[in-house]
């Protein structure tokens, strides 16, 4: 029998930013991308054990669990406990659809006063505490990469990226942490 | 003292804070604040270039982002060179160095300068006529020449060693322009708490109040209250201020472009600041108070350096404390000049004259002029200047004719009005609206969410000026549903209100003249070169301005456009606005590429995707070759190898013992739903219904046009879930080209698509060895041939995580694809490396990817296809589902010339010389001996030497291609031609026995 294989996180070890906007790894999380009609929202929130948001623009969060409105029928759900979200959404008995994508994304967390700052760096979005209160979400883009972006804090947001595109955001919301400090 | 022409007392430079910089080699002792232009004035210098067609002698006209002629370049070092920068908008910092340009050997003689006694065969229209004939001579002699002569400065030839940055931002009003006008509309909008941005291209705001030292605003001087005022602004959480800061380009929906100079001004920049910086803004409203600027008068020889707008001698009095003559003569048909002689005047410089073409000054001007002694000449006109280097003299006559007489000076200021500065207004799509009476353009209808006010919306009262700010500032801020809780109030007071102005050229430089009065200085445009556009037949402006490149220079008319437009309207007999206005387009003013794009260089031009494995493979000593954004390990060389023998090891490898390959980058979408079998049964060509859960298929995906678009393997994980790949360049544009059909055309169906591109590190681990290699490392999975046959799909754990283990080959041989969530991949791939090694097999990369599949005949889409291809024409017929009622491309497939004879066909080709290696593209013809041009009947898809075959292999598009089988063909390269036998498409193993090993 071989050895158990072990995890190789993308951005292992990065760490950043200015004093401005500190940039992070944020810690390994389950993920599923959900897909499901509106008849099937009150089962999944059920069994997820938070309100899916129905809404553009906002999520839903119950002790480390997020549930980002990514569309009219699309959720990102991410457990930072990595929890079985799978098994869960299975649980549910309604029609839907669920991919895990736990390690298709990785996420850079920006901590500080200048963090909006940062990531406007890149991405257009109007990040005012007004357009984009804390739990605000979008997918969006940082320059040349999709992202997805949710305020978890008044300074602090979470920028989930495929794991490909994580050197380049990285390198990018690095960048422009430094300038958020100038 | 830092020049013989400061003047003790005025100004606001310190004294005390000195910098030294170079002109031409020269040693040049600035204050801090100081511009280049400012400098070389305070020390006499009025010639700082040459002009760009005539090379004449060229001095500072402006002060300010207009000026035309003064043109520098600026050294920090040898990599950090800018060309074309305004000498009047760049602070002197210590040590820099400033080139004059245009001009060989020196800027006091210049060699070009003969273009000025030429110039009577350099009339407007010139190079239209001139070089029309013979055709040759354009590429070999005018071409050559115009281009050695044409452009202005020289670029930098090494690498920009600054970085920049780039930011969006967004808020409720944005206002242009920090003078009066924008400053007060930034009080009021930022006093209702609503989000403000104000930027202003100046160091320093205050607009007009650099040079107005009259204005007070409640009491206080009006350029201290600007700087209280943009000091107290920039204390609100809820304004931004932007000095140095010019928008330079107004889009849709109120996006505007600002460009930050950060460190253009510092002597030591730190490191960590960018050079520029670009904002990229979105404003809910925008207030545009971007003043007006001042036009110069057009008469005989008005461009000899020391000939200068009033405004400017007043911005270089007022605030750099610097005279611009000693005997300074004034032409003006405007009052705004005489305010620029009564300064002087008083700082104790001789005026010569104020000459006035109107008979009326205005009446408050004309008694202080008396009152200060200043002689005044109204109704007279400057008929020519002399002077070579620097003007020394002015001839003035009185209106309609009479002897001139010659007045010694040694600058001349002028003014001819006003023009409002409607660019931003204009760059939003706004219609600017002609006032007679004032001969001015001004804001008309508006396009988007602005206002314009103070002096680019035409008002010239300052007080009115004030009231109207005040107001957009708050009316800006309600529309985002801010409101003041107190009105502001501001009173405004400033000595003279102005009167007058002309456009067009002035007596003496009228339609029957042939003098060089320049309208345009930096592109040497005069108004006899209007009239002669006119003569030739341009009625249009945006014909005149193209004929006689008025205002087509950097400065972009910013001076000379009304004046154009007034000649052009005077010689046709028309109306100004009949003959109309062109467009004003991005940027304001130049903008740098560094700007624009140096935030995304290196690393940030793109990103560069690598899969889970690629440090591994990096210590295995891969090569990487580019594909798309990923980073693919191409083939892995040891010791002494070159590529080819390396790539030879590997094919060899594979089929004797087994390889491993890093497969991660296939596109990968999971296809979710009850319906999942039925929406891949419309878009793929084969039929899904049938596959049983564990079991896979290649499918063929086609455009709407019946074209092969997309190629691969689908895994059926459940009922309701497949596992479906694409190519790995096709995974976005697959992924969308579903999702489309899915939304618009197949919506009723309850499936869903998520991208796992990158949830899988995926390693394919091909060859005779294959199972031997897994079978340790595997649990939960029967891998023997019977329970787990050739196209099929398992979930199980491998190294003791989860898996979702394909039995596919794209080699030919045994194959299995490991799946595991990416994280596990470099783990998985170091133990199956491991494995593979041990049994002698080899990683190997894409380049063997390539040959072991052709060997096969297994086609690459986007390689073997081209957009043209049918299933049929690549031998994948079989593929599409004869019984099928519908899927995307049925009808496509069916038009006549799809099914037509003749079409290009895929088949395979060997070179008759089994050593020769077709080139990829080369294309193919029956006949070689046929004259030329040959008809050519298809093209090598792909060609490699196989080192499995021991000979050449080649794919090919050959019209009739299967029919041709056994015959032979012909490639005709430069240096021989290669003659080929066509054949099927499948080099190694044709029975096809060891896939199912």
């Amino acid at each position: 029998m071989a050895d158990l294989a072990t995890r190789t996180l993308p951005l292992s070890g990065f760490h950043g930013g200015s004093g401005a906007a500190a940039l992070s790894v944020a810690s390994p999380a389950t993920r599923i991308s959900l897909r499901a009609k509106p008849d099937a929202v009150a089962a999944l929130s059920g069994v997820l054990g938070l309100s899916l948001p129905t809404k553009a623009k906002t999520s839903a969060s119950s002790n480390g669990r997020y549930a980002l409105w990514l569309g009219p029928d699309e959720w990102l759900v991410i457990d930072e406990n990595e929890a079985d979200l799978m098994a869960a959404v299975a649980s549910g008995n309604v029609l839907h659809s669920a991919t895990d994508i736990s390690h298709r994304n990785t996420a850079i967390i920006v901590k500080g006063r200048g963090a909006a700052v940062a990531i406007n760096g890149g991405c257009p979005q109007d990040l005012s505490l007004a357009a984009f209160p804390v739990g605000a979400c979008s997918r969006t883009v940082l320059a040349k990469a999709e992202i997805v972006l949710l305020r978890t804090a008044e300074d602090t947001f979470r920028v989930e990226c495929w794991r490909s595109f994580s050197p380049y955001v990285s390198t990018l919301l690095a960048e422009a942490a430094e300038d958020a400090g100038n | 003292m830092s020049g013989a022409n400061r003047i003790p007392g005025a100004g606001r430079l310190t004294p005390a804070k000195t910098a030294r910089f170079f002109f031409d080699g020269k040693s040049f002792a600035a204050l801090e604040g100081d511009t280049v232009a400012s400098v070389l004035l305070a020390n006499g210098v009025h010639l700082v270039g040459r002009s760009f067609k005539y090379h004449r002698p060229r001095g500072i006209v402006s002060a300010g982002a207009e000026e035309p002629n003064a043109l520098i370049g600026v050294e920090r070092d040898a990599a950090r060179k800018q060309p074309n920068v305004r000498a009047t908008v760049q602070d002197v910092f210590d040590g820099m160095k400033v080139i004059s340009q245009n001009r060989w050997p020196s800027l006091a003689f210049d060699v070009g300068a003969v273009n000025n006694l030429l110039a009577p065969f350099f009339a407007a229209g010139f190079y239209y006529k001139t070089f029309m004939w013979p055709k040759q001579a354009w590429k070999h002699v005018y071409e050559p020449q115009i281009r050695a002569a044409a452009g202005l400065g020289v670029s930098p030839t090494e690498d920009d060693t600054d970085h920049y940055s780039s930011r969006y931002a967004h808020c409720d009003v944005l206002v242009i322009g920090a003078g009066v006008a924008g400053l007060s509309a930034a009080l009021a909008a930022a006093k209702t708490g609503a989000r403000v941005i104000i930027c202003d291209e100046q160091p320093e705001v205050g607009g007009a109040l650099h040079y107005d030292k009259s204005v007070t605003i409640d009491g206080q001087d009006g350029y201290a209250w600007a700087q209280a005022t943009a000091a107290n602004l920039a204390k609100m959480d809820n304004v931004t201020v932007l000095p140095r800061t010019t928008a330079f380009g107004y889009y849709a929906q109120n996006f505007v472009g600002l460009n930050e100079r950060v460190t253009e001004h510092l002597a030591k920049p730190d490191k960590k600041l960018p050079r520029e910086r670009l904002w990229q803004v979105r404003a809910k409203r925008v207030i545009i108070a971007t003043g007006a600027i001042e036009r110069h008068m057009v008469f005989a020889n008005n461009d000899r350096p020391g000939i200068m707008l009033a405004s400017a001698a007043r911005t270089f009095l007022n605030h750099f404390g610097v005279a611009v003559g000693k005997k300074v003569g004034v032409y003006t048909a405007n009052d705004s000049a005489y305010e620029a002689a009564f300064d002087l005047k008083r700082a104790g410089i001789t005026i010569a004259a104020i000459v006035d073409s109107r008979e009326q000054p205005g009446e408050a001007v004309l008694a202080e002029a008396r009152s200060l002694g200043i002689d005044v000449l109204a109704g007279h006109a400057v008929v020519d200047t002399g002077g070579k280097l620097r003007v020394s003299s002015m001839s003035v006559a009185r209106n309609g004719g009479g002897g001139a007489r010659k007045i010694a000076i040694d600058a001349l200021l002028m003014s001819a009005g006003w023009t409002p500065s409607v660019h931003m207004f204009s760059q939003s799509r706004g219609k600017v609206a002609y006032d007679a009476e004032t001969q001015r353009f001004l804001p008309g209808t508006y396009a988007q969410d602005c206002l314009s006010v103070g002096a680019c919306n035409g008002t010239n009262d300052l007080q009115a000026t004030i009231e109207e700010s005040l107001a957009a500032g708050e009316l800006m801020s309600n529309a985002s549903g801010f409101t003041a809780s107190q009105k502001l109030a501001l009173q405004g007071a400033n000595a003279f209100a102005w009167t007058g102005g002309m456009a067009g050229a002035a007596e003496g430089a009228g339609p029957d003249t042939t003098v060089k009065a320049f309208i345009d200085f930096q592109n040497d445009v005069c108004a006899k070169d209007i009239r002669l556009a006119v003569r030739e037949g341009m009625h249009s402006i945006e014909h005149i301005k193209r004929f006689t490149t008025n205002g087509m220079a950097t400065d972009q008319g910013k001076l000379s456009n009304i004046h154009g437009l007034a000649i052009a309207a005077e010689t046709l007999g028309r109306e100004i606005p009949k003959v109309g206005l062109t467009t004003f387009r991005a940027p304001y003013t130049p903008v740098t590429f560094g700007t624009l794009i140096n935030h995304s260089r290196g690393e940030l031009f793109d990103p560069t995707r690598k899969t889970p494995m690629h440090a591994l493979e990096e210590a295995q000593g891969a090569v990487f070759e580019d594909v798309g954004q990923w980073k693919r390990a191409w083939y892995y060389p040891r010791a002494g190898e070159d590529m080819h023998q390396a790539v030879n090891r590997e094919c060899k490898t594979v089929r004797d013992v087994a390889g491993i390959f890093d497969a991660s980058t296939l596109g990968k979408i999971e296809v979710v739903g009850p319906d999942a079998a039925e929406f891949l049964n419309l878009i793929y060509t084969n039929s899904w219904d049938t596959l049983k859960p564990g079991r896979c298929r290649y499918g063929i995906m086609l455009r709407e046009d019946g074209f092969v678009y997309d190629d691969g393997v689908v895994g059926r994980m459940a009922e309701d879930r497949f596992h479906v790949t694409t190519t790995t360049g096709g995974a976005a544009r697959v992924m969308n080209h579903m999702e489309d059909y899915l939304q618009t055309e197949f919506p009723h169906l309850n499936v869903w698509l998520t991208s796992a591109t990158e949830q899988w590190a995926v390693i394919a681990v091909q060859g005779p060895k294959a199972r031997e290699i897994i079978e340790p490392l595997v649990e939960g999975i029967d891998l023997s041939n019977e329970a787990f046959p050739h196209m099929s799909v398992r979930e199980g754990k491998v190294c003791g995580v989860p898996t979702r283990l394909f039995r596919m080959s794209f080699t030919g041989e045994t194959g299995f694809e490991v799946n595991v969530p990416a994280d596990f991949g470099p783990a998985v791939w170091a133990a199956i490396s491991e494995r593979t090694e041990a049994l002698g097999g080899c990683a190997y990369g894409t380049e063997a990817m390539h040959i072991l599949r052709a060997e096969k005949g297994y086609i690459i889409v986007g390689q073997d296809t081209d957009g043209t291809v049918t299933p049929d024409d690549a031998s994948l017929g079989w593929a599409v589902g004869k019984k099928k009622a519908d899927f995307v491309g049925i009808r496509g497939l069916r038009r006549p010339d799809l099914v037509a004879d003749g079409r290009k066909q895929l088949v395979g080709l060997l070179t008759k010389d089994p050593a020769v290696v077709l080139e990829e593209g080369a294309q193919i013809v029956a006949n070689p001996n046929q004259p030329l041009p040959m008809t050519m009947i298809g093209h090598v898809t792909s060609a490699y030497w196989s080192e499995n075959c021991g000979r050449s292999i080649a794919l090919a598009l050959v019209a009739g291609g299967k029919a041709k089988i056994g015959q032979t063909l012909y490639v005709p390269m430069p240096d021989k031609t290669i003659a080929v036998e066509v054949s099927d498409m499948v080099f190694f193993d044709k029975e096809g026995g060891r896939i199912n090993g």
